[in-house]
């Protein structure tokens, strides 16, 4: 493996869409939740341990090899939200095809006929991570930063956060989203003993319900 | 193994329901233990209905508490519960357990609509609920926690809750909150300061078809489709009462 094609997957700029979603956050700072750089911290550790916790180990298992239809169907599940499963399919999407080019391979191939539509993004996450040679590790990296990082993101422009603050979130985030990672990677590799009921299932009632309504909005800043 | 052990509580409680060949559900089995005594009360039309009585305080810290329903084909049962459940902490260390296993078959309907789960402060309970349906089975499944009596600061609950249809599994939820539950619980991601919060679960053939849309009911509760057959209403609420209102007008937007 190469450790820099860690940095190329999980670069910000990596083009694939991610930028145009604030996983949550604008509905939350509409909703009045976010509102500093403290609730923004706040919201990122709640997204952090459900969301990201289970977008980890679904990279990590893809990693694994286990079968991509069986993790897309746990991602289902864990996702009760039709908004936030056809998002998680439409970035799943996107990063498929940057991943194509990026690490061409018939296993980036097969995933691409067998979810015309996009699979869910952690699952495309895992298996581009895999085709770059990476560790189920990387992977749950790449995810749970991204749990946290798009929040962040998104929270300097729709509050005019200074741009430092928001940094120094992800910063202090940091020794929690490595304990975090090592819990999904765990948990991904009790898989093939005890199934796909062994990931975890985290959900935040308020980013369920915050998708749904963000979605019914005629107006919005992010698709997400 | 039930009785009360020097760790607590051990009960296991069963409740089978079956056709009884005249158009009405029968009730086989109805088997109360500990602190779930289950009682028969008025049918209504063809459902057989059962009401979980609390016969003891708990679950508190230690008690392993097991409730299982089984439903035949063509039968219909409703389950509700004489009062809220309370976890308390006991005397016992280590958290307390209280798992529920729902087995409705193809042609069966199952309405599970227990009274709310209070954790009081200091408890520490984890609850495991799990649903496994035959293909053209119905259900509906509630289930509402209060974190903390009034006033209270709430215990530690984890609340997992899996859904499965013909094997597939159509939902799987966890939630936990509480002292020393993972950071954020209480943030603006997960309950942001809520203490009431719900799921009803409907599981109905016709849903393949026809599945209702998806439906904002604020920017605390939603009305959501998921893949398969059936919609989850997850709501959070200042108040339990204000909560089952909202569960029960999304309930009634289902028909």
């Amino acid at each position: 493996m190469t450790r820099a094609a860690l940095l190329v997957l999980a670069d910000g700029r990596f083009p694939a869409g991610g930028h145009a979603h604030s996983g949550g956050a604008e509905a939350a700072v509409k909703a009045g939740r976010i509102s500093s750089a403290a609730d923004l911290e706040d919201f990122c550790r709640g997204r952090l341990h459900t969301a990201g916790l289970v977008a980890g180990a679904l990279a990590a298992a893809a990693v694994l090899g286990l079968e991509p239809r069986e993790l897309d169907a746990a991602a289902d599940a864990r996702t009760p939200s039709p908004a936030l499963r056809a998002t998680a399919r439409r970035l799943g999407r996107q990063l498929l095809r940057a991943a194509r080019t990026c690490w061409p391979c018939e296993e980036l191939d097969l995933l691409a006929r067998e979810f015309p539509k996009g699979a869910h993004q952690p699952v495309v996450l895992g298996l581009a991570a895999r085709a770059a040679g990476l560790e189920p590790a990387d992977a749950a990296h790449c995810a749970v930063y991204e749990s946290v990082s798009g929040p962040a993101t998104a929270a300097v422009r729709l509050l005019s956060l200074d741009p430092f603050d928001a940094t120094g979130v992800l910063a202090r985030l940091a020794p929690e989203l490595d304990r975090v990672v090592d819990r999904a990677v765990a948990a991904a590799r009790s898989v093939p003993d005890d199934g796909v009921d062994a990931l975890p299932a985290g959900s935040g009632p308020l980013l369920e319900a915050g998708a749904e309504w963000h979605a019914a909005w005629p107006v919005r800043l992010f698709a997400s | 193994m039930d009785g009360v052990t020097a760790a607590g509580v051990r009960a296991r409680a069963r409740i089978v329901a079956r056709g009884d060949g005249r158009g009405g559900t029968a009730l086989p089995v109805l088997d109360g233990a500990g602190p779930l005594a289950l009682r028969r009360v008025r049918a209504r039309g063809d459902e057989a209905r059962v009401m979980v009585v609390g016969a003891m305080s708990g679950p508190l810290g230690g008690d392993h508490l097991r409730l299982r329903a089984e439903v035949a084909e063509g039968a219909r049962l409703h389950v509700g519960s004489a009062a809220a459940t309370i976890a308390l902490p006991g005397q016992h260390k280590g958290e307390a357990r209280y798992d529920v296993e729902l087995d409705v078959a193809g042609g069966a309907e199952l309405n599970w609509l227990p009274e709310q789960l209070i954790s009081a402060d200091g408890s520490d309970l984890r609850v495991r609920t799990r649903a496994e349906l035959a293909p053209g089975a119905r259900l509906v499944l509630r289930e509402e926690q209060v974190l903390g009596r009034a006033g209270e600061e709430p215990g530690r609950l984890t609340s997992r809750l899996t859904v499965r249809l013909a094997g597939r599994t159509l939902l799987d939820q966890e939630l936990s909150c509480g002292p020393g539950a993972p950071g954020g619980w209480d943030g603006p991601a997960v309950l942001g300061g809520h203490r009431s919060l719900g799921q009803l679960i409907v599981v109905r053939p016709e849903f393949a078809e026809a599945p209702p849309a998806a439906r904002s009911l604020g920017e605390c509760a939603a009305l959501m489709p998921l893949a398969g057959p059936a919609v989850l209403v997850s709501a959070l609420a200042p108040d339990a009462l204000r909560l089952r209102r909202l569960l029960d007008e999304a309930l009634a937007l289902l028909g």
